[in-house]
């Protein structure tokens, strides 16, 4: 892209009404510093729509009870409404039972369940788990300590320059040994779209399961795990504009089935004597003690508000956005955009010579302008890129071109002061 | 040392003054950054781990000194903002006794709205570098008194 060209806001020609969409999000009429807010973190959270807020406080005034115990209306009410949200992740990420949609507070435990009871089931000394490294701390940390307790090899998928993954080395990584494979679907910090279909294929060439860290790509892509054949997919209803401390593991049922149990407690247990515990059936064996009630409940309105949206349209808005900011972000000077990846969604991270990231996203706060600064929980990568840490900007389906604007003009104006 | 003569507590005012100066925070902001472009660098020798201060997003190296029975600081971050704001604490707090810094109540951080302005993360940072500071003058304190 040449310097000298002047840039022009596409047009956008989608079918979705983006001004309604905002007026969806109470949050975005708020004032920040004196400025209206414009939020560009959305890969850290998504805001929350009126239908998701009002669920909270429908299931507060309304329903509040204990799930699966009760016999009284307000238990079999607030049952049928937490039940209720599973059917809708299962259809979702078109899993073919819903008893493979196991409640957990979000990704980051769907991973560490996994890794506690598969993997302290079935790894064992000189095994081997492949990671990537793109990888959050979050599908990291899990897997170093069971491979540490279990005398299992870590092994990492390289990252090349611009912020995929080397293919040919994860083939060469595969062998006999290898027992799982885990990756991120798309990357946090750079917003990489992996190739997570032919991850699979090979892996499972080779006797391994998969997990898919699906943090990011459930807002964003298509997810239908049966097509994918993943054995494991693990989701955040906060990142997809429902509430924090609600999530999904999604796996296949006969893999769930011969796994041990995660938590010990309440709701987990079918019969309990001091000499032995028989368990409770799918899913409710990984569901220990009283659950997340209101967030499951008003998880459920955030998904249909993406179905209502429609993940293509959301999608082509997205990259509307990244196209046009990746654009306006490189005609500034000294500007190096990390992860520039064939196949990218939603997520513009970027360095600038000799200005830190923690006073770019100061000054941006100091307008209104909510970015992430920092190494975005995925220090290896940038070690990888010998870099501290990158501004980062990513766009959900209520943002704008304006905003877009105010962000290059905003960065521009930074960037003069902070040199 | 200009701030030899004056108190602690002066010179929080001298700069409380200052900042009522300002009519915004984008002004207050570029003087912030002004100040971090001319603090003295740290010499290399001294940016090494033992010497960075912990709880900041970007990287803070703190160094202190004892002479004539005054602690002196000097320091220095990666970020130009911070920067600033180490600036700051160096001339409220350098060249003072150990039971001066121990005793300053930094006050003025709150009255220019550093506090409130930052976020949480930021205004930890602060804090961190005001706790090291301090340690530095109970350590200088303690070694005077044997203790």
């Amino acid at each position: 892209m040449s310097n000298e060209s002047i840039t022009v806001a596409p047009a956008v020609n989608n079918v979705l009404d983006i001004e309604a969409i905002r007026s969806d999000f109470p949050i975005l009429n708020r004032l920040v510093k004196g400025y209206p807010l414009i939020y560009l973190d959305n890969a850290a959270t998504s805001q929350k729509p009126a239908a998701v807020i009002d669920a909270l406080v429908y299931y507060y005034t309304q329903l509040n009870a204990n799930v699966h115990r009760g016999i009284h209306t307000l238990a079999e009410e607030a049952t049928a409404a937490f039940e209720a949200t599973r059917d809708a992740i299962r259809q979702f990420v078109n899993a073919a039972h819903r008893e493979e949609i196991i409640y957990t507070k979000g990704t980051t435990e769907g991973i560490n369940l996994v890794a506690y009871t598969w993997g302290r089931q079935n790894l064992q000394k000189g095994d081997e788990v492949i990671i990537s490294g793109m990888e959050h701390h979050s599908n990291i940390v899990p897997w170093q300590i069971v491979c540490e307790e279990k005398n299992a090899v870590l092994k990492v998928i390289p990252v090349n320059d611009k912020g995929e993954l080397e293919m040919e080395v994860y083939e060469q990584l595969l062998s006999d040994r290898t027992k799982l494979v885990s990756v991120v679907h798309v990357s946090n910090a750079m917003g990489t779209i992996n190739p997570v279909k032919t991850i699979i294929d090979k892996a499972h060439a080779k006797g391994a399961l998969v997990l898919i860290d699906g943090a990011q790509s459930s807002m964003h892509l298509d997810i239908d795990v049966q097509a994918l054949d993943c054995d494991f997919f693990a989701l955040s209803a906060h990142k997809m504009f429902g509430p924090t401390g609600a999530g999904a593991l999604y796996g296949k049922k006969h893999i769930l089935e011969a796994m041990p149990v995660f938590n010990g407690g309440g709701e987990m247990i079918k019969e309990v004597t001091f000499e032995k515990t028989s368990y409770n059936e799918l899913p409710y064996k990984f569901e220990a003690g009283t659950p997340n009630i209101a967030d499951f409940v008003a998880f459920k309105p955030a998904i249909e508000y993406i179905n209502a949206l429609g993940k293509a349209n959301i999608r082509k808005h997205e990259d509307a956005l990244l196209s046009y900011a990746t654009q306006r972000i490189k005609e500034l000077d000294g500007v190096h955009i990390i992860g520039e990846a064939k196949e990218k969604a939603s997520v513009l991270s970027f360095v600038i010579d000799g200005v830190h990231p923690q006073d770019v996203g100061i000054l941006l706060d100091n307008k209104g302008i909510a970015v992430r600064t920092g190494h975005h929980c995925a220090e290896p990568l940038m070690n990888r890129f010998c870099i501290p840490g990158t501004i980062r900007a990513s766009f959900a389906v209520y943002n704008t071109l304006e905003e877009v604007d105010k962000l290059a003009e905003a960065l521009k104006k930074a960037i003069g002061l902070l040199r | 040392m200009m701030a030899a003569n004056k108190s602690i507590q002066e010179i929080e005012a001298e700069i409380v003054d200052e900042f009522s100066l300002f009519d915004s925070w984008d002004d207050k902001y570029e003087y912030i950054i002004d100040l971090g472009k001319k603090l003295q660098p740290l010499d290399e020798a001294f940016k090494k781990d033992e010497n960075k201060v912990k709880g900041c997003q970007s990287t803070v190296w703190l160094v202190a000194d004892y002479q004539d029975g005054n602690v002196i600081y000097k320091a220095e971050s990666d970020a130009v903002i911070v920067k600033g704001l180490i600036s700051m604490l160096i001339r409220v707090l350098s060249n003072h006794t150990p039971d001066e810094i121990l005793n300053a109540d930094m006050d003025f951080i709150n009255k220019i709205g550093m506090t409130s302005h930052l976020a949480q993360t930021r205004s930890n940072g602060l804090r961190a570098m005001v706790k090291q500071m301090k340690h530095y003058a109970l350590a200088y304190k303690s070694l005077k008194f044997g203790v």
